[in-house]
């Protein structure tokens, strides 16, 4: 098993309430699905600490980003699923303008070097 | 609208925490749970899946903590310090109480001479614009503060250009009707404008009006608040009741207010006019007004004082017979009701201060000895998961939450201990001083207690705080207690000793040098024996004696009586007693010498023959007089050592012929010289003073006298049966301050002034001496048991048990030695403070230095003793094998 354990350590600083709410774009989640579905998407890149993960979640609760409630699983187990709101939806929109504006720029200072 | 939106939500997240934590819990479990399963299904072994989905969890208590962190209000978390810090004192009460204890000492000490300090020196005077208010006296050759007569008040108060208003008051009090016969109440006589100079005003009834202090106006007078009070209930009735003082009916036209006071005349309940029409009023030379005037708007007072004196000498030149060798002299009105308890105060807040300052040292010392137990507690904690800055919360949540009880506590002490002060002063002395009776925890004082509690806070708080800062959190862990952990501590504790003994050695070289001086002044040499003497006043309001031969006959008749009373060896009686206010003066001249020669002012007394035997004075020359001396014989005086040193300098005063100014006719001859009576107080200077026969001199016994009576023994039983007796002899008179002798030294206002500062400022020492020794015991104790490890290894290199002593006793008396060194040097400086209220001992009196030192050097052997027996009892074997 390979593990880019770089990769997490250098996540950008802000990117993972980005991370967090644009996985929530495709179906409410609970926080270990949000961790695994980060995983899968980016091919086992980036790995979100646990330790970041909740701390995160907690913090877009209260921003009122994301909502969270109670669910069943398929397997029958009681877990918090969060859920996008309006307001983050719009956050996530401003987040994802700023972080291409800064990809961009980046792209443009190491194209030129 | 944001903000505020999140901070209901943040509110909604508080009311339901504890749900907010659970799910939390729950949550995270899942999500360990979810992770387990994937692992296994992977084909992990459940135990191994199990710590690594632990392992990538990491700290969970942490994770919990920084998430709560995120929606939880910091107060939560200061409410789990507080109990915790509580926990913390409760789980070690000696600790706990040790340094509440000490801390409560100092803060208490310190409030309770802050509101001593507040009450005089801070709270402003009751007066309107105090600082414009002054006060006048003439000076003459015995001194600057004499009192001016009736009519140079009316020359100065014509003549000068710098007052607003100027009044006169006279502190002589009445002697008051009651329907059991005359009694005496303290008064004073003012003219009219007096309480218009002060600014202030009756809260009932009026003021004198202008012209109520004239001869054909009726007479009346104001009464003070607890005049009103304790002598006619707080009726509102009191206004036009009528007092007979002093033979006058008098009409009460007003009450002043509770605030009111006028130190240099209380204790006063009665406040009547002084009429120009008495007999002293219309002489000039009889001089018994002191002024008090009020600066004009813009008048400096060095240019009033010039006016003032300008006068003065206009006063000198135009009237030589009375006032030659007289001038004016003026005080600020502050200076005059404080000039005697500032420096005191001001001694005693010092003193409190340092002993705060000690307190709080000892506090520091023992809270830094604590976090370094700690340490280690403090590394596991770390290594659990509590930041540093909750670490750091943690002492300075104990910190504060020890400032505070003991600033709880030390101001209620300070509550107790004012009142218990104030009994230190005889109530005599205490009525002169009637601002310290409305000494209480008013907002002054509880704001300083607050500041005080405040600052400790935040030492005791930052201290240990700095340690976790400044430590490495993983060196308490693997370093256990050994090595050089102690060291930071070691330094800064031996530093803070340091500090202690030398603020040590300053209080005790205080306390050293006022008790000296206390000691000194109650066996200064007053001229007499005090022993085995009583004491009495006599004074009456009737008509009786008015004849010479009466008055002489009276005394003759009484003195007759009083030496029957069992235990009664000898007689006296006199004008005024030994250790008074040392006034009571008039100028003299030597007959055949020119005039104008100097203005010769000395005290005068008048006696009975029995005076000089009754309190046993050396006759240094001459003889003493007889009774049988009256107004047929050669008039005849006996003067004491000083006047005959001062004006007869090289002479044989024997057989000179003196007279007093006005009276050229009535020569004296001079025929005996006696020991300086300490006629003022016990700390004054001696002055040259004169004895008269009473038989020549007659004086209605009506006017007052002074009875001494000297006993075989218990000077006090005689008290009651001399009252009697001379109620027998003339029931019309009344006697009143039974007192023996001794006893009215002991309340002398000096010698109370003196016992008070002595005894405060011991008090204080002693503490100091107390506090700053434990805390050379705990560095030293510390110190060995820090070096436990290394004593062994040299014993069992052969070091031998006294060179372990030595060990230990170096580096205590290293300590006392630098601490005692720079305590003298500090006090030889500080005790420049003291001046004012040493009595014949120098500030850098040797001896008490030396004392000091020696007394703190013992201390300090005592206190390092005990550790260095510990330390050289130490089993090399154990202390080996021990960590």
């Amino acid at each position: 098993m390979v593990k880019i354990m770089a990769a997490k350590s250098e996540l950008l600083p802000g990117t993972l309430d980005m991370l967090i709410l644009k996985t929530l774009t495709r179906a409410p989640m609970h926080g270990y699905g949000i961790a695994l579905s980060i995983k899968r998407v980016s091919d086992d890149v980036l790995k979100v600490e646990e330790g970041s993960l909740y701390p995160a979640l907690q913090r877009l609760l209260l921003q009122g980003w994301v909502k969270a409630e109670w669910k069943m699983t398929e397997t029958n187990r009681r877990a918090r699923y969060y859920t996008l709101t309006a307001a983050g939806r719009k956050q996530l929109g401003l987040e994802l303008t700023q972080f291409g504006q800064m990809i961009g720029a980046i792209a443009r200072v190491l194209q030129d070097a | 609208m944001e903000w505020l939106n999140r901070m209901l939500r943040k509110f909604g997240f508080f009311a339901k925490r504890e749900q907010a934590n659970r799910e939390l819990e729950e949550e995270m479990r899942f999500h360990r749970e979810q992770a387990e399963r994937a692992l296994r299904a992977e084909g992990a072994p459940a135990q191994e899946a199990h710590y690594k989905v632990a392992r990538a969890f990491g700290n969970e208590a942490r994770l919990g903590d920084e998430s709560h962190g995120l929606t939880s209000f910091w107060f939560e978390s200061v409410g789990q310090d507080i109990r915790f810090a509580a926990r913390q004192l409760r789980k070690n009460p000696g600790f706990a109480a040790t340094a509440v204890l000490i801390l409560t000492l100092g803060i208490g000490a310190g409030v309770t001479i802050f509101s001593f300090v507040d009450a005089a020196l801070i709270q402003p005077l009751p007066y309107k614009e105090p600082s414009r208010l002054v006060i006048l006296h003439e000076s003459n050759t015995l001194g600057p503060h004499f009192h001016l007569s009736y009519l140079d008040y009316l020359d100065y108060l014509h003549r000068n250009t710098v007052f607003q208003s100027l009044d006169v008051y006279g502190t002589f009090g009445f002697m008051l009707q009651t329907p059991t016969g005359p009694q005496p109440a303290d008064g004073a006589s003012v003219s009219a404008g007096f309480f218009r100079t002060l600014g202030v005003a009756p809260i009932l009834g009026r003021d004198f009006r202008p012209g109520e202090d004239q001869p054909a106006a009726p007479r009346v007078a104001l009464i003070s608040y607890a005049a009103w009070q304790r002598r006619f209930g707080g009726r509102k009735d009191v206004l036009g009741q009528t007092a007979v003082l002093d033979s006058h009916p008098t009409t009460i036209i007003g009450v002043l207010p509770r605030s009111f006071h006028f130190a240099p005349a209380e204790p006063s309940d009665f406040w009547a006019t002084e009429r120009p029409d008495g007999d002293c009023e219309k002489n000039r030379g009889c001089h018994n007004l002191v002024g008090a005037a009020r600066l004009r708007p813009g008048v400096s007072f060095g240019a009033a004082l010039a006016d003032a004196e300008r006068i003065g000498v206009q006063l000198a030149q135009q009237y030589p017979d009375d006032d030659h060798g007289r001038g004016a002299t003026m005080m600020p009105l502050t200076e005059a009701v404080l000039g005697n308890v500032r420096p005191l105060l001001l001694v005693l807040l010092t003193g409190a201060m340092l002993l705060l300052l000690i307190a709080a040292i000892n506090v520091a010392s023992l809270l830094l000895v604590r976090s370094e137990r700690r340490k280690r507690e403090m590394a596991v904690r770390g290594a659990l998961g509590a930041s540093r800055t909750r670490l750091i919360r943690q002492f300075v949540t104990e910190g504060i939450v020890l400032a505070i009880s003991a600033g709880v506590l030390g101001t209620a002490l300070a509550g107790v201990a004012m009142h218990l002060l104030l009994g230190l002063f005889p109530a005599d002395v205490l009525a002169t001083m009637p601002y310290f009776q409305q000494i209480s925890l008013n907002p002054r004082v509880l704001t300083f207690a607050a500041l005080v509690a405040l600052v400790a806070g935040i030492v005791f708080s930052l201290l240990p705080a700095l340690r976790v800062l400044l430590a490495d959190l993983r060196e308490g862990l693997t370093e256990g207690v050994r090595g050089s952990s102690g060291l930071v501590w070691r330094r800064f504790g031996s530093n803070l000793v340091v500090l202690e003994l030398t603020v040590a050695v300053v209080l005790l070289v205080g306390a050293g040098l006022l008790g000296k001086s206390f000691y000194r002044l109650l066996r200064v040499d007053i001229g007499f024996v005090p022993e085995h003497v009583a004491t009495l006043q006599v004074s009456g309001t009737a008509n009786t004696y008015g004849t010479a031969p009466q008055q002489i006959s009276f005394f003759r008749q009484l003195g007759a009586r009083l030496a029957t009373l069992p235990g009664v060896r000898s007689v006296a009686f006199a004008s005024q007693l030994p250790i008074g206010d040392g006034d009571g003066s008039g100028n003299f001249r030597i007959v055949g010498q020119v005039w104008p020669s100097d203005h010769n002012e000395v005290l005068i007394r008048d006696i009975s023959a029995g005076y000089f035997s009754t309190f046993e004075t050396r006759l240094l020359r001459g003889r003493y007089f007889a009774d049988d001396e009256d107004t047929s014989r050669q008039r005849v005086v006996v003067i004491n050592q000083q006047m005959a040193k001062t004006y007869f300098p090289g002479e044989d005063p024997l057989g000179k012929q003196i007279y007093l100014e006005g009276s050229p006719k009535e020569a004296m001859e001079i025929v005996g010289v006696v020991d300086d009576i300490q006629e003022g107080q016990p700390d004054a200077a001696a002055q040259s003073g004169m004895y008269r026969p009473l038989n020549q001199n007659p004086d209605n016994p009506n006017d007052g006298f002074a009875v001494a009576l000297r006993t075989a023994q218990n000077e006090d039983s005689v008290l009651s049966s001399a009252t009697m007796a001379i109620h027998s002899v003339d029931s019309g008179l009344a006697v009143f301050d039974p007192v023996t002798m001794t006893q009215r030294m002991h309340d002398s206002p000096s010698a109370s002034l003196h016992r008070s500062s002595a005894f405060l400022v011991g008090g204080f020492a002693g503490l100091a001496l107390l506090l700053s020794v434990v805390g050379l015991y705990g560095v030293v104790a510390y110190s060995v048991s820090q070096r436990t490890r290394e004593i062994g290894v040299r014993m069992a290199l052969g070091a031998q048990r006294s060179a372990v002593y030595g060990l230990i006793l170096r580096e205590a008396g290293w300590l006392a030695a630098v601490g005692i060194g720079a305590g003298l040097i500090c006090s030889v400086a500080a005790t420049v403070l003291l001046r004012k209220l040493l009595f014949r001992v120098s500030s850098w009196d040797v001896p008490t230095l030396a004392a000091v030192a020696i007394v703190l050097a013992v201390a300090a052997l005592l206190a390092s003793y005990l550790p260095a027996r510990r330390a050289a009892s130490v089993n090399p074997t154990e202390a080996l094998h021990a960590e």
